[in-house]
């Protein structure tokens, strides 16, 4: 495991020695920010349930932004190759470039809370569970997205490339329980369960279902295998 | 040691090296030489584990790269082709990342990174971002994180490529320094850069290993017609043209009228040596010998012969 610390505090410092890291968290606060304070006080609620509808939003774009040089970058450097023949496992490098997208996002997310701070001082009667809960779902999806992401990454060495990938594949669970209507009554449940919004509402509601947590980690893990036997593929090429 | 037996890799339909076999000990500096596209990196991947061969073995200290790929990896220094650096980086923190990822750190670390700045020169540049760095130092630097960990194996793919004379001078200086304790393995498509560094040179061609051996072996093994030019004043047409009648077995390239002398060109096996002969007949046909001067073969010679593909003649 020391080697997964080894590339995350690498790929943290590449984030915060680029303006990439900035300028996310900058544009990521004022997008949330505007599309939370725009309503907050018209529906003159004291809950943040329109922050969390607005975030998975933001995040099907920005994710993939985040994620998209993880690996594509070292491919068109060719880095992968002093990589590749260091004495380190495929899954402690795409463990480490994975957790490193997701504190980034998860620091996006911190600079919401200042929402819930106007909240606690102009608010009444406040849900600190659902909060919490709906914190907890954002950081779930979050993790999801960017392990789609560090997939997508691994496919391409074209940056542009992987982002597009990336935000398809966001895009196609994101969109999977609003196309319910289509799918024929028979599939319906499978297709409700693939999709994420069913377990981040369920989360953010304030259950927190076993069922809804193995998906998540389910999904995070079926991405980083792919990931890693994507790049372990690379060699029999 | 590494070892290679019956080594192949395919690319789909394209066979890039074929059933190539070779051993290489501690403490030999090899040169491994060919076209481009001879399969050079090709092999170089598969020895430090970047590639899987598609049939074949390759064993580095006597354990298998496909089943101890990580032991492996861990005492060789593998410099790829083109150098791949993150050019965001600092000198410090690349170094330092590629120490931790080999478990060197405190004052390990130290004094790894004291001897690699020593040995690569790389003082001055320490704290500077990669991409500000010269192309030459960037060498450096690929070369500092080969041997950060002072491994038993060093294994170069076109380490001096693209440098300038200066520098290459320099690179080959270090890396004869390197080599009289450690197993070292130089690519190189260009005979000259690396001749005089290796102890024995390996030349690869269309996936083939086509010759093995010393720079002396690989002279006296490759059996070639001597050209020698001879220079000469007051030459009549009539004492050419009997020139080879009288001399036997030497042909007679081409002769060349130039400011009242004559240049002729001939060419013998190396077998016999017929200078003594050719003195003579020109002493008794009254040429005044200004020059007479045989081109001996050259590593360069034996390279390019084996390396040309014969498709070239067709």
């Amino acid at each position: 495991m020391p080697n997964v610390k080894t590339i995350f505090l690498k790929e943290i410092r590449a984030y915060f020695n680029s303006p990439m890291a900035y300028i996310f968290l900058v544009i990521f606060a004022i997008i949330n920010g505007y599309f939370f304070t725009n309503t907050f006080f018209l529906i003159n609620q004291s809950d943040l349930r329109s922050l969390f509808s607005i975030v998975p939003i933001v995040y099907l774009f920005f994710i993939p932004a985040i994620a998209m040089g993880l690996i594509a970058r070292e491919r068109n450097l060719g880095t992968i190759e002093v990589i590749s023949t260091l004495p380190l496992k495929n899954s402690e490098y795409v463990i480490g470039k994975f957790l490193a997208a997701l504190s980034l996002i998860l620091l996006g997310l911190v600079a919401t809370l200042v929402h819930f701070i106007t909240l606690v001082n102009v608010g009444a009667h406040i849900d600190f569970g659902a909060v919490f809960t709906g914190y907890f779902g954002l950081a779930l999806v979050g993790a999801f997205y960017a392990s789609i992401g560090t997939f997508a990454s691994s496919v391409t060495e074209n940056q542009v490339v992987a982002f597009i990938i990336g935000v398809f594949i966001v895009l196609v669970f994101f969109l999977m329980d609003k196309l319910l209507l289509f799918v024929p009554v028979s599939l319906s449940g499978i297709v409700q369960y693939i999709s994420v919004d069913y377990h981040f509402s369920n989360i953010s509601r304030g259950v927190i279902d076993s069922r809804n947590l193995i998906y998540f980690a389910s999904v995070i893990g079926f991405f980083l295998f792919l990931t890693i036997q994507n790049i372990e593929i690379r060699k029999w090429r | 040691m590494i070892k290679v037996t019956n080594l192949s890799k395919n690319y789909g339909t394209l066979k890039a090296v074929k059933n190539i076999n070779f051993e290489i000990n501690d403490g030999e500096i090899v040169g491994f030489v060919g076209p481009n596209g001879a399969g050079k990196t090709t092999t170089l991947r598969m020895i430090t584990g970047y590639l899987v061969p598609t049939s074949g073995e390759v064993m580095v200290n006597d354990m298998d790269i496909t089943k101890h790929a990580i032991e492996i990896q861990k005492q060789i220094g593998y410099l790829p082709e083109f150098n791949p650096l993150y050019p965001e980086m600092k000198v410090y923190d690349f170094l330092t990342f590629i120490a931790n990822i080999r478990d060197i750190k405190g004052k390990q670390f130290r004094e790894a990174l004291n001897r690699v700045i020593e040995q690569c020169g790389l003082k001055g540049v320490v704290h500077r971002q990669i991409s500000n760095c010269s192309k030459g130092y960037q060498q450096r630097i690929g070369l500092a994180a080969t041997m950060i960990h002072n491994p038993s194996i060093l294994i170069f793919d076109e380490p001096v490529s693209g440098l300038d004379p200066n520098q290459i001078v320099e690179i080959r200086e270090l890396i004869k320094e390197l080599g009289k304790e450690k197993l070292v393995l130089i690519s190189s498509h260009i005979l000259q850069e690396i001749q005089a560094t290796v102890d024995r040179i390996i030349i690869i061609h269309k996936g083939e290993i086509v010759a093995d051996g010393t720079s002396e072996e690989l002279i006296s093994n490759f059996i070639g017609n001597i050209h020698l030019t001879m220079e000469v004043r007051k030459a009549t047409q009539e004492t050419l043209d009997q020139l080879t009648m009288a001399v036997p077995k030497v042909n007679l390239l081409k002769t060349e009228e130039k400011n009242g002398s004559h240049l002729i060109q001939l060419e013998y096996n190396r077998d016999i040596d017929p200078r003594e002969a050719l003195f003579q007949y020109a002493v008794s046909s009254g040429w005044i010998i200004l020059k007479m001067t045989p081109h001996t073969t050259n590593l360069e010679d034996v390279f390019r012969s084996l390396t040309v593909s014969g498709d070239a003649y067709a």
